[in-house]
């Protein structure tokens, strides 16, 4: 560390720390969909790297649609594209709980290996349909290009885009869950499924679309995923580990944990990965992680509940 | 003589089952398998140790890890480390810049033997780090799990992510491990040629008894008091901890064990197959141990060897021909068998054997006898309706 006056420094922070906000801004997509599948039923669902995967190739499929048919709309399609990607993952994710999670309520391990199952399908399906290889979308011009705060300090202003989106993502989750009629409904359910049912709440009704806002939100992620990398059938399920991580580290049922926990994660390990290798960023991160949670297993934030 | 035919054989039935799967691997596969397909089965069987090792800790205990594949792999690495030293004597590496170290290590510009690799020169340490290193290693993280209840789905998250660590680890750190490759060109053991079609079909033989004796293991821990309490643990934890039983400790123990048996697979593993890398210690390979077990039926120690040798032919005769047909169809099955086939293969025998006249005295071989209650619990769950707590909100 020494070669570096303390201007370079803390540039090398700035950026570095940038590269880590899009990783984080990625991750709590991921695990804002995620905690609320596995915070509110207590599903584990391993496929929910292949929802982001599918909301990328919506994207993908997308962008390339417009440039053949539309060119002069190039600039806007993007907006357009994570509308989409919420619909098509939101939908098969609704379509998944009705054909699969629900008859598996019962038995959470089981919904961990049937989900496998899932993603294993789906990550075949997008290899057959869209090819091995790596693919992304023509993103819009006003997406390229970065921006420079001092001269030696880079910052894209796709990452800066991710992050705005993410910021509204979670703002609306967070109305939606905390400050509507459903999301009251949701987390009445969440505390007591009988009681709830007893006062009138549709269950299952709630439960089937909360599995789909989650997938939906995944969907999003994907989108804003092809922003600041390309997508292969295994994109998906390169994050699943990380996320889980986030959402048990933050507590499950806490959407302030899961932020916490998330921008602590892509920090630590992006700004690491500038000092050692990648590889053992990754390992010290999780082995820190995991050392926490055998000191503090709730996560960091969590309501307390007796079990 | 009776001791051992109740506890180690499980009476009557399980002795049969016994009796017909050993017959099976050491009488019908060498006799009618070439030396490569023999090969290949012994392969499979090395993995048939860690579905077992699932229905102890899985099956029975209830606690679901996604990371045996680690512990198979420690096996198989302490195996690889002794033989990869024995390969790499000063003699055969001479054109290396340091004779006598492994060559991965050469080409990484290392210039002495790691510390940790200096002990597996001896044969007594490896099989006993062999044994030792998995069930220390599981002590630890069950002891850190389970004293503080985590459980159900965070543990099995958590051994997720300790197979990515050490796969990331194993990958990451070249020099000292043979990196994505693995530690490969195994030649001897102890002087022995391991490569010969003789030496695969002694390892073959000495495999399929190894299996067999942790079979009989197993079910003598499953017949025992102990067998008892985990399946009560499994049903109502708190029940078995309010009744004075310190719960956490049966599981410590359990996942020990189980990491035990996957080990001694990974370490035949690598004898048999020549080789040792990292694609066997991740998630994939963990969880498709975990389906290994659930599709040769969770509850049953027997059922999971044909689980294991069903998926494994299926993959390779898949993969062979269409391979991109295979996900579709691992996928399937994983599905399938969740949501269809909980007990899975011996699931299915219980159920259909009873009716074909001939195979009546074979019936509930697959299972234990005194824990017959248990598959039937599982199946009367998946047959209740799932919502059955929220048919009041049906208005």
């Amino acid at each position: 560390m020494g070669d570096f006056s303390l201007q370079e420094l803390t540039s090398i922070l700035a950026m570095q720390g940038f590269v880590g906000i899009s990783l984080f801004s990625v991750l709590l997509l991921m695990a804002l969909g995620l905690a609320i599948i596995f915070g509110q039923m207590g599903v584990i669902n391993m496929a929910h790297g292949e929802f982001m995967a599918m909301g990328a190739y919506t994207t993908y499929l997308l962008s390339v649609m417009t440039q053949t048919y539309f060119p002069e709309l190039m600039n806007y399609y993007f907006l357009i594209a994570i509308v989409a990607s919420f619909i098509v993952a939101g939908s098969f994710g609704y379509l998944t709980e009705y054909v699969l999670i629900r008859h598996l309520y019962k038995r959470p391990l089981d919904t961990l290996l049937a989900t496998w199952g899932l993603s294993l399908i789906m990550q075949q399906s997008f290899r057959s349909f869209f090819g091995a290889r790596e693919v992304s979308p023509t993103l819009p011009d006003w997406l390229m290009g970065s921006w420079m705060p001092t001269d030696s300090i880079f910052i894209p202003i796709n990452g800066m885009f991710v992050l705005g989106l993410t910021g509204f993502v979670t703002l609306g989750v967070f109305l939606l869950m905390y400050r509507s009629a459903w999301g009251l409904n949701v987390r009445a359910t969440t505390q007591n499924r009988v009681m709830s049912g007893a006062v009138g709440i549709n269950t299952k009704r709630v439960d089937r679309l909360t599995f789909a806002l989650g997938c939906g939100i995944a969907g999003i992620a994907g989108a804003a995923f092809t922003t600041i990398a390309s997508t292969g059938p295994t994109s998906g399920s390169l994050y699943i580990v990380d996320t889980f991580m986030v959402v048990v580290f933050g507590g499950a049922a806490s959407l302030f944990g899961t932020i916490a926990s998330a921008f602590t994660i892509a920090q630590a390990q992006s700004i690491l990965e500038f000092f050692i290798s990648s590889s053992m960023a990754k390992v010290l991160t999780l082995l820190t992680l995991i050392i926490i949670l055998m000191i503090r297993p709730e996560g960091l934030f969590s309501s307390k509940v007796r079990k | 003589m009776n001791f051992v035919y109740e506890r180690f054989l499980g009476g009557k039935n399980g002795a049969l089952a016994i009796a017909i799967l050993a017959i099976l691997i050491l009488v019908i596969f060498p006799l009618f398998l070439d030396a490569f397909r023999l090969n290949l089965v012994g392969k499979y069987l090395t993995f048939a140790f860690a579905a077992v090792s699932l229905v102890l800790l899985w099956g029975y205990g209830g606690i679901l890890s996604l990371g045996q594949g680690v512990f198979f792999g420690l096996g198989g690495y302490a195996m690889a480390m002794f033989l990869k030293l024995e390969a790499s004597d000063p003699e055969s590496t001479k054109i290396q810049t340091t004779p006598g170290i492994p060559d991965f290590m050469d080409w990484n510009q290392l210039y002495e033997l790691p510390w940790f690799w200096i002990p597996f020169e001896s044969f007594t340490f490896t099989l006993l780090a062999i044994i030792l290193v998995p069930s220390i290693f599981a002590f630890i993280i069950g002891y850190s799990m389970f004293k503080r209840r985590v459980g159900g789905v965070y543990f099995a998250i958590i051994t997720q992510v300790i197979a990515v660590i050490l796969t990331v680890l194993i990958v990451g750190q070249q020099g000292y491990t043979g990196g994505i490759n693995g530690i490969t060109d195994l030649k001897t053991l102890n002087g022995w040629d391991i490569r010969t079609d003789s030496a695969k079909l002694a390892l073959y033989f000495i495999n399929a008894l190894l299996l067999l004796g942790v079979i009989m293991l197993s079910k003598f821990i499953l017949t025992s008091k102990f067998g008892q309490l985990l399946l009560a643990m499994k049903d109502k934890e708190d029940r078995v901890r309010f009744s004075g039983y310190d719960v956490s400790n049966f599981k410590i123990f359990v996942f020990c064990v189980s990491a035990v048996i996957a080990a001694i697979g990974g370490a035949m593993f690598t004898l048999q197959v020549g080789f040792m890398s990292p694609s066997f210690v991740g998630i994939v390979p963990s969880i498709e141990m975990v389906i290994f077990a659930a599709v040769g039926g969770r509850m049953s120690l027997i059922g999971v060897v044909y689980g294991t040798l069903l998926v494994n032919f299926g993959k390779t005769g898949f993969s062979e021909t269409f391979p991109e047909l295979w996900l579709f169809l691992m996928g399937g099955l994983f599905i399938a068998v969740v949501m269809f086939f909980p007990n899975g293969l011996a699931g299915i025998w219980n159920k259909y054997a009873p009716k074909v006249p001939f195979l009546r005295p074979l019936v509930n071989s697959s299972t234990n006898a005194e824990t017959k209650s248990a598959p039937a619990k599982i199946e009367s769950e998946s047959t209740i309706e799932p919502e059955s707590t929220t048919e009041g909100a049906k208005s």
